[in-house]
């Protein structure tokens, strides 16, 4: 089964249920296959795992932070190419740059419209494929 | 003139007139001794002895070369003194008669001899010489008659005429020699006076040549070869002077003053004259002047001396004076008092601080007053007594004294010194009261101010440390505040996570059961879902604004300059506002100068800016129209973007402060409208940030006009 074929799955970092539930149900909703991590690692366990083709990423995390996490999964060979948009409460640029920096293809800062993260990921998508990745 | 009638000259003819009336008439003539009586006496024996009935006789003036009636028969005798005649015409038949050595009778024509004709009537006239005199001369003068027919004239006329010239002739003698004999004495009267006169005088004629001059003068100006060779050089160097000064005389002027300095030519030293001078007419045609020398030099002299005498005298004067004011001013600026007094004790001088002890202030004073400058009088009465007492030149003692006004005790110390004159002799005493209780005050004080000085030492001290401290505090403080400033961003920026976090699920949660997500909703859920939704954005734009103004506050707003088209800004703008401009009834324009440039500036900043203007001007006009207007300002090189609205209109004491955070001109309809109250706020702060500024003129009720300008590029590197 082909990428194009198959459902895009999603996966949705974040330690504050309240927020994975609402992408999660979103997307699912939208016809996303959704999977979720709380943090870091088990964001790294479960992208080397399902190898999905879009990561929503928080950045404050517990243990290993969002930041971290992108940086190891763009360093990844296996995972590099999996487009990571930073889903942040943090509304300084600061912390926006070091996202970018850290590799994300994109930030969000929260609170965010379940509508218009959806449009984000379709972007993102778009541009993957449009990359020939 | 007519030609005259030839003369004839007739033998005059032989009368017998007795010796003895002869005799009479010489006798007659020798007794008189005037010439006037020997006339009328010879024209009266005429009358008598021939039968003369009018005649004159005229004699030549010498002075004035005139012939003149002297004495008359059968005329008036104002006809006699009116006959006169000039000698000057040679031809003349009665100055050729003068010369004639025998009568002449002449036959005047009618009109040329009137004179004589009116004097001696009608018929032949004969003039008969006084005396014979030799060819060319000029006799005494004539006897004129007329007589009745043409018969030659009888001797007795000739002879009578010929002892009258004699007679005339010797009597004129004599009065000659007596006049020379006179005039001789006279001018020896004349010198002498002269000469009795010290100041030299002189006349001189017209050319300067000394006519008369006394001894003073000669002794000045005139010498011989027997003179020494300095006299000779002095008269010569005087007479070259007075020269001089002649010629400065004016001609024919009156009198005249003026000063020369001649040389004494025996002394030898500088005489100062003072010459008055007066014009006088010497002869005819000719005027000479009379000088008198008044020696003024000693006048001078004594005027110089006077001067600096009087000079010397106003110096002393000023000096006396000067000293005397110097002493006064001591006086009265002591404050002790000092008095003079004579040796009886009176006082004679006090200067105003002894007038206080020792005078009753005024009429009427406080008779306790009086009675304490009397003690105070009688105390120093006989401390001066017994000073003088001593002999000593000086005495010293203490005193106790009393202020007259106040009746406040005051120990003096008092010194006295004699004043002696030139000579030794005793003329005053003078006394100098010095204050004991002042000079205990005055100790009094000099502790007080300096202990005063030592208190303010300490507090200077004490202030200086505080200050120190102070200053030590302030630098903790800044130190402390710059911290907290870094500190309240962070506070904010945490603040903002924790509030954004939440919201995240408010709006995600209300947004997915709007979408269905969670089953269906019934519309008045779905109703008030859209309430919460709208009021989680708005607590989102609150929380957005306020980290825009902490990160513009903390300096952590980054600017990234870049070049942009406004006209495609502008474009973009109303583009996101058209939902806003769909729900209101307004009429919008948009007016762009064609010369507008390309400007460098922050694009986001810039569009964040003009969308809130206009975003405002949407929420707050009701009716109307909305305006957004960019243009160029070339003087200033700036580019303005104005929003003018119709709207609610802002007042005059809400323009102050309308750009400050958190407040709005009428907050609530701020909030109905969706605003936050920082809009504006962040507006200037960032068009400050972005070297620009926002301007603003409204009237309540007519509406408002914000302008943002902006320099065409940013004044310094982005």
């Amino acid at each position: 089964m082909t990428a194009a074929e198959r459902r895009p799955l999603v996966l949705v970092v974040d330690d504050v249920p309240d927020g994975r539930e609402i992408c999660a149900e979103y997307l699912a909703f939208r016809g996303y296959g959704v999977a979720t991590a709380e943090d870091g690692n088990e964001a790294l366990e479960k992208t080397a795992s399902l190898l999905p083709d879009v990561i929503l990423m928080d950045l404050s995390l517990p243990g290993m932070d969002g930041w971290e996490a992108t940086r190891r999964l763009k360093q990844d060979e296996r995972t590099k190419h999996i487009r990571v948009i930073a889903l942040t409460a943090h509304a300084l640029p600061s912390a926006h740059e070091r996202a970018r920096a850290a590799g994300c293809d994109a930030v969000v800062t929260k609170p965010v419209l379940p509508e218009d993260l959806v449009l984000e990921v379709q972007r993102q998508l778009a541009a993957r494929d449009a990359a020939g990745e | 003139m007519q030609p005259l009638a030839p003369l004839q000259l007739t033998p005059p003819p032989r009368t017998t007139v007795g010796a003895r009336s002869r005799l009479a008439l010489a006798e007659g003539l020798l007794a008189e001794q005037d010439v006037r009586s020997c006339a009328v006496l010879a024209l009266r024996w005429l009358a008598r002895h021939v039968g003369l009935r009018r005649g004159l006789v005229a004699l030549v003036d010498g002075e004035t070369g005139r012939l003149a009636g002297l004495a008359g028969h059968g005329l008036p005798p104002d006809e006699v003194d009116a006959f006169k005649l000039d000698l000057g015409d040679a031809n003349h038949p009665l100055v050729l008669a003068l010369g004639a050595a025998e009568p002449l009778a002449i036959h005047a024509g009618p009109g040329l001899w009137r004179a004589i004709e009116t004097t001696l009537g009608a018929g032949p006239l004969h003039a008969v010489p006084l005396a014979r005199v030799e060819p060319g001369e000029v006799g005494p003068g004539l006897l004129l008659l007329t007589t009745a027919t043409d018969d030659p004239l009888p001797d007795e006329v000739l002879w009578a005429a010929e002892l009258l010239g004699t007679r005339v002739t010797s009597l004129f003698y004599r009065r000659a020699q007596a006049d020379e004999r006179r005039h001789k004495r006279e001018r020896s009267w004349l010198v002498g006076v002269l000469n009795a006169v010290t100041d030299p005088i002189l006349m001189t004629d017209g050319d300067g040549r000394i006519l008369i001059a006394n001894a003073g003068a000669e002794r000045l100006l005139t010498g011989d070869e027997k003179l020494s060779e300095g006299w000779r050089r002095a008269v010569a160097l005087n007479n070259m002077l007075f020269s001089a000064s002649l010629f400065k005389t004016a001609e024919g002027s009156g009198p005249t003053r003026q000063e020369l300095l001649l040389v004494d030519p025996v002394e030898g030293q500088d005489l100062l004259f003072e010459v008055l001078r007066s014009p006088m007419r010497i002869k005819r045609g000719e005027t000479g002047y009379v000088s008198v020398l008044r020696n003024v030099t000693d006048l001078r002299q004594a005027g110089e001396e006077l001067e600096e005498n009087y000079r010397r005298l106003r110096a002393a004067e000023a000096r006396t004076r000067g000293e005397r004011d110097k002493l006064d001013l001591i006086l009265n600026s002591a404050l002790d008092p000092i008095l003079v007094s004579d040796p009886t004790g009176a006082i004679v001088l006090m200067n105003p601080p002894a007038e206080r002890m020792f005078t009753a202030a005024s009429a009427g004073a406080d008779p306790e007053a009086e009675r304490r400058v009397q003690a105070n009088d009688a105390v120093l009465s006989s401390f001066l007594a017994s000073a003088y007492a001593t002999g000593d030149l000086r005495a010293r003692g203490e005193l106790s004294l009393t202020e007259p006004e106040t009746g406040a005790a005051v120990p003096v110390e008092a010194i006295s010194a004699k004043l002696l004159s030139k000579h030794g002799e005793d003329t005053g005493v003078v006394t100098i009261l010095h204050d004991l209780t002042d000079a205990v005050e005055k100790e009094c004080l000099f502790e007080q101010v300096k202990r005063h000085s030592e208190e303010l030492h300490v507090r200077v001290r004490e202030a200086t440390a505080e200050l120190a401290e102070q200053n030590e505090l302030l630098r903790r403080q800044a130190l402390e505040l710059e911290q907290a400033s870094a500190m309240k961003s962070q506070f904010l920026a945490n603040v903002s996570h924790e509030l954004r976090t939440p919201l995240n699920a408010v709006l995600g949660y209300t947004h997915l059961m709007l979408e269905g997500v969670s089953g269906d909703i019934s519309t008045s859920q779905r109703d008030k879902l859209g309430r919460v939704d709208s009021n989680a954005r708005h607590l989102l734009s609150v929380i957005n604004d306020l980290l825009d103004i902490a990160r513009i506050e903390s300096g952590k707003m980054p600017i990234q300059v870049e070049r942009l088209r406004l006209p495609d800004l502008i474009d973009e703008v109303m583009r996101e506002v058209e939902p806003l401009i769909a729900r209101t009834s307004l009429q919008v324009e948009r007016e762009l100068a064609a010369d507008v440039p390309e400007i460098q500036s922050d694009r986001q900043k810039v569009k964040q800016i003009v969308l809130n203007l206009l975003s405002n001007a949407l929420k707050f006009t009701p009716q109307g129209s909305v305006a957004i207007r960019a243009a160029y300002h070339p003087g200033e090189d700036q580019i303005s973007v104005a929003v003018a609205d119709t709207g609610i209109g802002i007042s005059e004491e809400n323009q102050k402060n309308i750009f400050e955070a958190f407040l709005q001109a009428d907050s609530s309809y701020a909030r109905r409208q969706g605003g936050t109250g920082l809009g504006l706020s962040i507006c200037r702060r960032l068009a400050t940030l972005l070297d620009g500024d926002i301007s603003l003129i409204s009237h309540l009720g007519e509406g408002s006009t914000f302008t943002l300008w902006l320099p065409r590029r940013p004044q310094r590197p982005g």
